[in-house]
């Protein structure tokens, strides 16, 4: 008796646990990456557009939100909105500041981006009579992205990962199933195996893709 | 035609155009030469208002390139440049770099442009680079191809910005001699150069621009040959 009792070894239906936690962070990830994406580029254009200005104030905050640990501001975010009498779901709050912390990270890229792309460039686009907005979509954006696509990349498989720290909100993605697992199997190592490779591949047919996007794109 | 009228223009406490009066006729080929930071690029750069003036107008076609009502983009269509960096599109083929203003800018179908791409690709002697991206151009060709991508809008101008200033000197040929078809052609072009050579042979009238200002204006056998003005004298003398 005793102690036996409460352990019970890792079973096959603990695979189900394990795909439905896979899919929660798939969800929570795919969510801010998307949408972090679309912000971010959004931000670094304004970054790139309104130097000065944009720099004082929107470039401040995004500094904010890139140098502040994730970890902290998914707590205090989670616990802020109590206060002033919104009360947000874990999965609300992680992924509201999971977006935030993306757009971040994404801005200073698509920043980069939209400055790989010569002004001389720009230029004569404009002197053939491409408006600012068939500049940007015909010329800055495909230059742009060639140049940001690897960077992109890191950000988002970093998101992926980082995910994980909504879990300290209670939400039961991959990594807390697996803490849950390990308390009641007492395996870890089996278990952190089987997560190692859950993650692996979330991670890998993104990592895949854009390395073929970035060899179909190259162009000499 | 193009008329500059009184044109003045700063950068910061710099004044790099000091009133500048300019007539360019359909037809013409007008030469500007003149030293390093006398102001004649940046007068290009105002024709087809990449850069905006301080003072004074420049009527294309009686349209006011700077008004606030005129279309800039329309008027661009009209006007093609050539600049003195390389500046192809890196991520689109020879093809696709002449043909993609006049599908989305003038909305010609993808057939239509790609026509005409051909066309003025053979016309700028870079048939068999149809396919090729622009890094495996070499700078002649790339220049080509960029007045290859302007003649595609059909403009009625053409302005050159020392176009062949990057080139390797075993380059320079191809290019003016494709701009020296060009005026052969009849098509209306401000060039601004430091060929002094090709100024002559080609030009109807040449400029000298000194500091801001057009310090002599006339036929290249006056303005090169014979020059007025002691400064031109003087540049002339230093170029040659």
């Amino acid at each position: 008796m005793g102690s036996a009792s409460v352990f019970t070894s890792f079973q096959f239906s603990d695979f189900g646990f394990l795909i439905e936690a896979a899919g929660r962070t798939l969800l929570i990830s795919v969510l801010a990456i998307s949408i972090g994406t679309v912000f971010g580029c959004i931000f670094g254009w304004i970054l790139s557009v309104a130097r000065l200005v944009g720099a004082a104030t929107l470039g401040a905050l995004l500094d904010v939100f890139r140098s502040v640990p994730l970890l902290i501001q998914l707590i205090l975010f989670y616990n802020f909105f109590p206060i002033i009498g919104f009360n947000l779901s874990p999965f609300e709050a992680g992924t509201i500041v999971l977006i935030f912390y993306t757009s971040s990270l994404v801005a200073a890229v698509a920043r980069g981006g939209i400055e790989a792309v010569p002004e001389i460039t720009r230029r004569a686009a404009r002197s053939l009579g491409l408006s600012y907005w068939q500049d940007m979509r015909y010329i800055v954006w495909p230059i742009g992205l060639r140049a940001v696509l690897p960077s992109w990349t890191g950000v988002a498989l970093g998101v992926l990962k980082d995910s994980a720290l909504v879990s300290v909100l209670g939400y039961v993605e991959l990594l807390r199933a697996s803490q849950i697992l390990i308390t009641r199997t007492q395996e870890p190592f089996l278990i952190l195996i089987i997560v190692g490779i859950f993650y692996f591949s979330l991670s890998f047919p993104i990592s895949r893709l854009t390395a073929r996007l970035e060899r179909k794109w190259h162009y000499d | 035609m193009i008329e500059i009228n009184a044109v003045r223009k700063n950068f910061g406490d710099l004044e790099v155009l000091k009133g500048i009066d300019l007539v360019v006729q359909k037809g013409e080929v007008i030469s500007i030469i003149g030293a390093s930071g006398s102001g004649k690029s940046t007068m290009l750069y105002c024709i087809n208002a990449l850069e905006s003036i301080d003072s004074g107008e420049i009527l294309i076609d009686g349209v006011d390139a700077h008004a606030v009502s005129t279309d800039i983009n329309t008027l661009r269509r009209n006007i093609g440049m050539v600049f003195q960096q390389w500046n192809s599109f890196p991520h689109l083929t020879a093809l696709e770099n002449v043909s993609l203003a006049p599908h989305i800018v003038l909305g010609k179908s993808s057939a239509e442009a790609e026509e005409i791409a051909r066309r003025q690709l053979e016309h700028v002697g870079l048939s068999d680079k149809v396919d090729e991206f622009p890094s495996r151009l070499s700078g002649g060709q790339q220049q080509r191809l960029a007045i290859a991508r302007a003649l595609a809008m059909d403009p009625s101008y053409m302005l050159f910005d020392e176009v062949t200033s990057a080139l390797d000197p075993e380059l320079v040929g191809e290019v003016l001699d494709t701009l020296r078809l060009l005026s052969e052609e009849g098509v209306t072009m401000l060039v601004v150069t430091h060929e002094i050579g090709f100024a002559r042979d080609v030009s109807d009238r040449v400029a000298y621009f000194h500091e801001g200002v057009i310090e002599e204006l006339g036929p290249p056998g006056q303005v090169i040959e014979n020059p007025n003005s002691e400064k031109t004298k003087k540049f002339l003398a230093k170029v040659r």
